[in-house]
This record gives C-alpha cells, structure tokens and sequence, in this order.
C-alpha cells in the first residue's frame, strides 16, 4: 500500500509540474489541480498509513487507531485549493475575455513599457 | 488571557464582511469604515505594542485548549511591531486610494483591503504553522482581488501569473509542513522546537528536507533570488496604492523565515545546522545585486520600484542570514524602513503615473511636478540608503552588524555597490522624469506630431490635498524613523535578544507542561 500511495503521489506531481510548465492557462491550471490532490494525499499519509481504524479513540475498548490531525489538515486543505482554483479560473477567464489571448506569459507588447493603463 | 491580542485579526475580520454585505453600494461609508477601522487598528496595534514591550511572552489559547492541542496565538516583541508596522503602512495606503479615486475602480476595494490585513497580522501573531499557513492564504486570497483590481487585459495577465506562482507556493507549503507533522508529530512552533531538538541525529534526513522546503516557501514570499519572478511584474502591474500594502507581503515571508529558524530550526539546532544561513546568505547577496541593475534598467517606474522592492529584500535578507543577535536588530531597524520606503516610492509612482504615464522617458511637464519631484527625491534619498534618512542608518546598522562576519568583504562590498547602483539608477529615473521635461528640445523630439493627443495629457484634474497628505504621512514615518533610531534600536535590540533565547518562547507557550 505504501509504495501504491507513493508513486500516486509521486505520478501526480510529476504530471501537474509538466502541465504547469505548458504555455497555455487551462492546461496549468489542469496541473495546479494536479498538484493540490497530490499534496492532499501526501499530508493525508503523513498520519501514517492504516486499514480499517478509525480516527477516533475508543475509550472501552483497545482498538487501533488513526492519527485525526491530518484528516482535519486534508480538509482544510482541499477547501482551501479548492476555492484558489475557482479564483484562478475566474482571473484567467477574464483575462482570457479581455485579452483574446490564453497564453499564460506576457506577449511583448504587453511586457515592456505597459503596466496597465488605468482605465 | 489578555484578548487584546486577537484583536488585530477579529477586527478586520469583522469589518471586510461588514462592508461587503451591508455598505456594498454605498462607497462614502464603504471609506468611513474603512478608514476608521484602519485607525483602530493602530490604536490596538499601539495597545499590544505598549504590552509586549515589557519582554514576556504573551499566549491567546483559541477555544481554551491548552497549547500543543489547540491554535494559539503568540505576542512577543517581534509580532507587536510587525503588527504596529502594518497599521501604520495601512493608514496612509487607504487615504491615498481614496483620494486618488482607485477604490472606486472596481468592486470590494476596501472589503478586500481588510481581508488582507487581517491575513498579515494573523501570520505575524500566530504560534501555529498550520495556522501560519491559513493566514497566508486569507492575504492571498485578498491579494488576489487587489492584484486585478480595476482589471485591464494586460492586469489581468500578470494577475494569472502571480496567482498560478502563489499557488504552487501554497502547495509546496503544504509539502513542507507535511514533512515537518511526519517527523515530528506537531504543528504547533513551539512544540516543533522541542521536538527537533529531541530527534536523535541519524533520523533527522527528512526532517531537513522540510526545513529546506519551508526555507523555500518563504523565500518565495520573501522574493529572494531565484524566486523573485513573480514580483517584479506583478507589483508593477498591480494597482500602485495595492503595490505599496504589498510591501508588506514580502516582510511576512522575512518575518516568517526569522521566525522558524530561530525557533524550531535555530542555529543551535544540530539537525539543520548550516542548513539555513550558508545559503540564505549568497541568496541574498544575488538579490540585492540583480534588484540594483534592474533599478538601473528598468524603462518604466512602477517596475523600476518592484526593483527597489527586490533590492531591499536582499539587504533585509543579508542581515536576518547571520542569524547573530546584532545583526536581527538591524534586520528588524531596516524591516520598517524598507516596507515605509517601498511604499513611499509606490504611492509616489502612482502620483506620476496617473499625470504621464510610467514610461522613463522625457515628457511634457506634469501638474504639481515640482512637489512630486521633491517626494521622490526623498523617497530615492531614503531606498539607497543616503543621508539624513533612516535607510541610511539601517545600512550602516547592517553593514555594522555584520563586520565580523566570515563573508564581510562580499557583504560589505554588495551592499555599498549595490546602494551605488542605486543611487545611480534612481537619479537616473528622477532626471529624465522631472528635469528632462522641462528641456522643450528634448521633448519635442520625443513627443512627434500626433496632435490629438497632447492638449488631452496636460492637465489631468489635480489631486486633491488628501492624495499628498497620505503620502507625506509615509515620509513623516520615515523621519520620526529617523529621529527616534536610538529608541527604535533599542527595542528591535531587546527584540533580537528575546528571538534568540527561544527557551522563553517556548516555556510560554508550553507552560502547563512543567
């Protein structure tokens, strides 16, 4: 199982960092997403892997148990990445919208001596 | 417990959805608030200040659950004053982007602006690295709505890149703590420290490769060399009054690397020793160079500023990578000259930008030139470290901290090049913008026949006094900085002193245990 969720982990992020290095917004924003579930199945092992426990203690029996903080960390984490995505999608829409163009680097024109015009 | 000290993140937190829901379509009560809520916050920045000044160590149990269990929030010296440093460049930012009218060109300008300020003081008063990276994401987020403010393609592009880097930062931050929880089984700071320094030594690889991730974190944030791309296009696209806040955003990076690796990773600590300083410090040196010579080439202001941004992180940077305890006070004497003076130059930038455009080059003479030449020239005056102002006494404080250096020589020798190159590149934009402007000769030349154009950039309307009144506060900031150094390094001395003996820290937090 150990070496399942490791290269899973290791699959994810290797594919978002290729697709983060594309040129064009949706195939970067494919690997940011890429890499978020990456990291949230990283910081959900980092509880240390364990079958059938549950992450609560049991006070009338000895039964084993999984670590709770980690889940609690995935969910903040997932909730947080989650809503930075929807951003990400906005922004690059509207910038998509605006500028006709989804290239994720500036074209010249737009780098050299314009910082956007204050309409 | 002592609830001043949530008070800085309640407040604000209060405040942004307040205006967001109920004074959504009314912009005069929208600025009343906003201003009133940013001089409250002064007044209970002043408050905490004047509390943590004594030297102990304060803690906030959220919820009431006793330290390594719950979330708490620390108030030492170091969080007071950054704290203190954010209300301050507050004030003056929110009376400039009213004045200027940039709050009315898009949406949630000051719901927005409160949000961020709530993100940066909870990540200077939180005591949690979980947290820590919470709060980061609330200043994001809001500086992700700052960032497009007012849109424009080119605005929104830069908006795309800035918010596809900060991402992955969060995601390698995730990575980081990730690491750190699994070695040590803690997130609260505190408790990190103490666990580290318990883990024997042959188990400490993936430990260190944590602390290098966490390293890289704030070095993003931070902007230090090879990961400064981000800033320079972005602060420059950025709407300049929401650049000057952003001032602060890279000081939570410095604060956050001076935090943890005195903390839990600190120079005494064997796992990551020589982990840290040996290479913050060549970094930083880079940084500073590479934010001098894109002083001096950059052919449009707000970039020309992003760059003395760069820069100063380098010189904050070289002091806070001695990890010595003169050597911080400095680094903290210079944390509230650089964010002043950055902010000063933005604001300052804003003024010229909105009377004739960013680029450098000669143009006809701007309304009110001669009392925006005379800001920028203290402003220039203050950023490469010259006299009378306070960036002279921070350099000289840094340069004296680090004398005994093993690297004196390449230190000394970057920072006195790299405040010439300064100097040269400042001057250089101050003359072709204000002086230039005046030679007709020049300016026909550079400005050819489209006719239309040239009666409509004269006269843009004037800005109200309230525009300079916000920028004058940032200079009067610079000269009580000035004028008070001798106080001021005393407390940043007291400040070192009480970062570099984390054994304080640590019992306060933890206390219960013993």
């Amino acid at each position: 199982m150990e070496a399942l969720v490791a290269s899973a982990v290791g699959i994810m992020t290797a594919a978002g960092i290729f697709l983060i290095l594309r040129r064009r917004t949706f195939p970067v924003i494919l690997g940011l997403s890429l890499i978020t579930y990456a990291v949230n199945v990283f910081l959900f092992a980092t509880g240390r892997l364990a079958l059938n426990a549950p992450a609560v203690l049991n006070k009338y029996e000895e039964v084993p148990y999984t670590d709770p903080l980690p889940q609690a960390l995935v969910l903040t984490a997932i909730v947080i990445s989650f809503g930075m995505t929807a951003v990400i999608v906005m922004i690059s829409l509207s910038a998509y919208l605006s500028a006709k163009d989804d290239h994720i680097d500036m074209s010249p024109q737009d780098s050299v001596d314009a910082p956007g015009d204050d309409a | 417990m002592n609830h001043w000290i949530v008070a800085p993140i309640v407040l604000p937190a209060i405040l942004a959805p307040f205006i967001i829901m109920v004074l959504r379509f009314h912009l005069d009560l929208q600025r009343i608030f906003s201003v009133a809520g940013v001089v409250a916050l002064l007044g209970i920045a002043l408050t905490i200040t004047a509390q943590a000044s004594g030297g102990d160590i304060q803690v906030y149990e959220l919820g009431d659950w006793p330290a390594p269990f719950g979330i708490v929030m620390v108030l030492d010296r170091m969080s007071a004053m950054m704290v203190l440093l954010t209300a301050l460049l507050a004030l003056p930012i929110v009376l400039y982007a009213i004045a200027s009218g940039w709050d009315d060109r898009g949406k949630h300008f000051h719901a927005l602006f409160h949000f961020q300020l709530m993100g940066v003081c909870g990540a200077f008063l939180t005591g949690d690295a979980f947290n820590l990276f919470v709060f980061f994401e609330v200043l994001l987020i809001a500086s992700y709505g700052l960032m497009t403010h007012g849109g424009g393609a080119v605005r929104l592009k830069a908006g795309v890149q800035y918010v596809a880097y900060n991402l992955l930062g969060s995601t390698l931050f995730l990575f980081a703590l990730g690491t750190i929880y699994g070695v040590t089984g803690t997130l609260n700071m505190a408790d990190i420290a103490v666990r580290v320094a318990a883990i024997p030594a042959e188990d400490t690889a993936l430990l260190r490769v944590g602390a290098v991730l966490l390293l890289l974190v704030f070095c993003i944030k931070a902007a230090v060399l090879p990961l400064h791309f981000w800033l320079p296009a972005s602060y420059a696209n950025a709407p300049l009054p929401v650049a000057a806040l952003f001032a602060i955003m890279t000081k939570v990076g410095a604060y956050s690397i001076l935090r943890m690796y005195t903390l839990a990773f600190g120079p005494d600590v064997e796992a990551t020793q020589g982990l840290v300083g040996d290479w913050l410090q060549p970094a930083a040196l880079v940084t500073l160079a590479v934010g001098a010579i894109g002083i001096l080439g950059s052919r449009h202001i707000a970039r020309m500023v992003a760059f003395c941004a760069i820069a100063s992180m380098g010189t904050l940077l070289i002091a806070i990578a001695q990890f010595t305890p003169d050597a911080t006070a400095a680094a903290l004497y210079y944390v509230f000259h650089s964010t002043l003076a950055t902010a000063l130059l933005f604001l300052v930038a804003d003024l010229i930008m909105e009377r004739q455009g960013g680029a450098i080059t000669p143009k006809p003479p701007m309304p009110q030139s001669g009392l925006i030449a005379s800001l920028f020239f203290v402003g220039a005056i203050a950023m490469a470290g010259m006299p009378p102002l306070s960036g002279f006494v921070g350099k000289l404080l840094v340069l004296d901290a680090s004398r005994d250096a093993a690297d004196a020589t390449a230190v000394w020798a970057v920072i006195l090049i790299g405040s010439f190159v300064t100097i040269i590149g400042l001057a250089r934009a101050g003359t072709l913008i204000f002086w230039k402007s005046h030679d007709t000769q020049v300016v026909l030349i550079d400005a050819p026949a489209d006719d239309e154009d040239v009666p409509a950039q004269v006269a843009p309307e004037p800005q109200p006094g309230l525009a300079f009144t916000a920028v004058f506060g940032a200079v009067a900031g610079l000269i009580l900085l000035t004028v008070f150094a001798g106080p001021a390094l005393e407390y940043t001395s007291k400040t070192a002193e009480q970062l570099f003996t984390p054994e304080n820290y640590i019992s306060a937090v933890l206390g219960g245990e013993e």
